[in-house]
């Protein structure tokens, strides 16, 4: 037998195909505490939203009338709440994975995270979009089901180019907003429940799993 | 078990495929569609020279196809896996497993 053909050869060269034909499909160092982090947040918007959403319902019923410039100031309160709410998620999940990348030695901007960004917004842009084409009509009462319905099917077409266990987060949000149908008017909890409880079980789940 | 091992497990395996960086390319085209030379240099950590001449092998050997194009005024070669690369790679790989069952 060749010498460079012994089986303790055959089985590196299999390792490293593998090895390769893995981190070039599929970027893998989404860290789970990026999860963990935007969890947090949501539950921290959520917790602002509701005590805004408890102040605007006193006056109300306090005063016993109706003022629609209290609930306009509300709606742009409430969507300044999400925005920023989302700007300080992205920013610190951002952090977790760029420090796992760092951890690893692989580059954070490569082929693979580029198209797993790619895949993630063509579902969520489109999202977005109905959604405020719905506040256009000044249609509330789907906006947290939609929200949870897309970005559900966001991750379940991530899941082909990062960690696969995310399709497993991607059923439950998706679940969660056709649930979210059925009771309208608990977006706020479904939202928490979606966009915080979810993403803190999923995050420790996977830094549990690939990071301890 | 005996009579597996000794039906010869070379059958399938290719010279070509022998070094470590033209492995490398052929693994990461079996699941990408194309990629470009920065990326795949960034992936196997070679260096350009290196890198180049064995993509030279490999296209030679009509393994892999060759896209010369443009972003703006940059060039961006990019390189994708021929249906006789596909073959071979997959017979290459059937082989080194095949081997490594025989011999257990």
């Amino acid at each position: 037998m060749d010498v460079q053909n012994q089986p303790s050869g055959s089985l590196q060269d299999i390792k490293d195909i593998r090895r390769i034909m893995e981190r070039s499909s599929r970027f893998l160092s989404l860290s789970g505490l990026s999860g963990v982090a935007a969890g947090v947040c949501a539950i921290a918007g959520a917790v602002v939203g509701n005590s805004m959403l408890k102040g605007y319902y006193g006056t109300y019923d306090s005063q016993g009338f109706f003022s629609g410039d209290d609930f306009s100031k509300l709606k742009i309160k409430l969507l300044g709440v999400a925005a920023i709410v989302f700007a300080v998620a992205f920013i610190s999940s951002y952090y977790f994975t760029w420090r796992k990348a760092k951890k690893q030695g692989v580059p954070m901007w490569d082929h693979t995270s580029r198209r797993l960004a790619w895949n993630m917004m063509v579902p969520l842009i489109t999202g977005a979009a109905f959604i405020l084409c719905m506040l256009r009509y000044d249609v509330w009462m789907f906006v947290a089901p939609a929200s949870l319905v897309f970005y559900g099917l966001a991750l379940v077409n991530a899941s082909k180019y990062t960690l696969s266990d995310i399709r497993y987060l991607g059923y439950c949000e998706i679940l969660l907003g056709l649930l979210n149908m059925l009771f309208i008017g608990y977006g706020l909890w479904f939202w928490a429940i979606g966009f915080g409880a979810l993403h803190i079980i999923y995050g420790v789940l996977m830094w549990h799993k690939y990071e301890r | 078990m005996e009579n597996r091992g000794m039906k010869n497990p070379i059958t399938g395996l290719n010279k070509i495929f022998d070094n470590r960086i033209r492995l490398g390319v052929m693994s990461v085209l079996m699941v990408n569609d194309e990629i470009s030379f920065n990326d795949l240099k960034q992936l196997l950590e070679v260096t350009d020279g290196n890198l180049a001449t064995h993509l030279v092998t490999l296209e030679g050997n009509g393994f892999i196809k060759v896209h010369k194009g443009f972003i703006g005024r940059k060039t961006n070669t990019t390189y994708s896996i021929t249906k006789a690369g596909e073959k071979s790679f997959t017979d290459h790989v059937a082989a080194l497993e095949n081997m490594i069952r025989g011999m257990k």
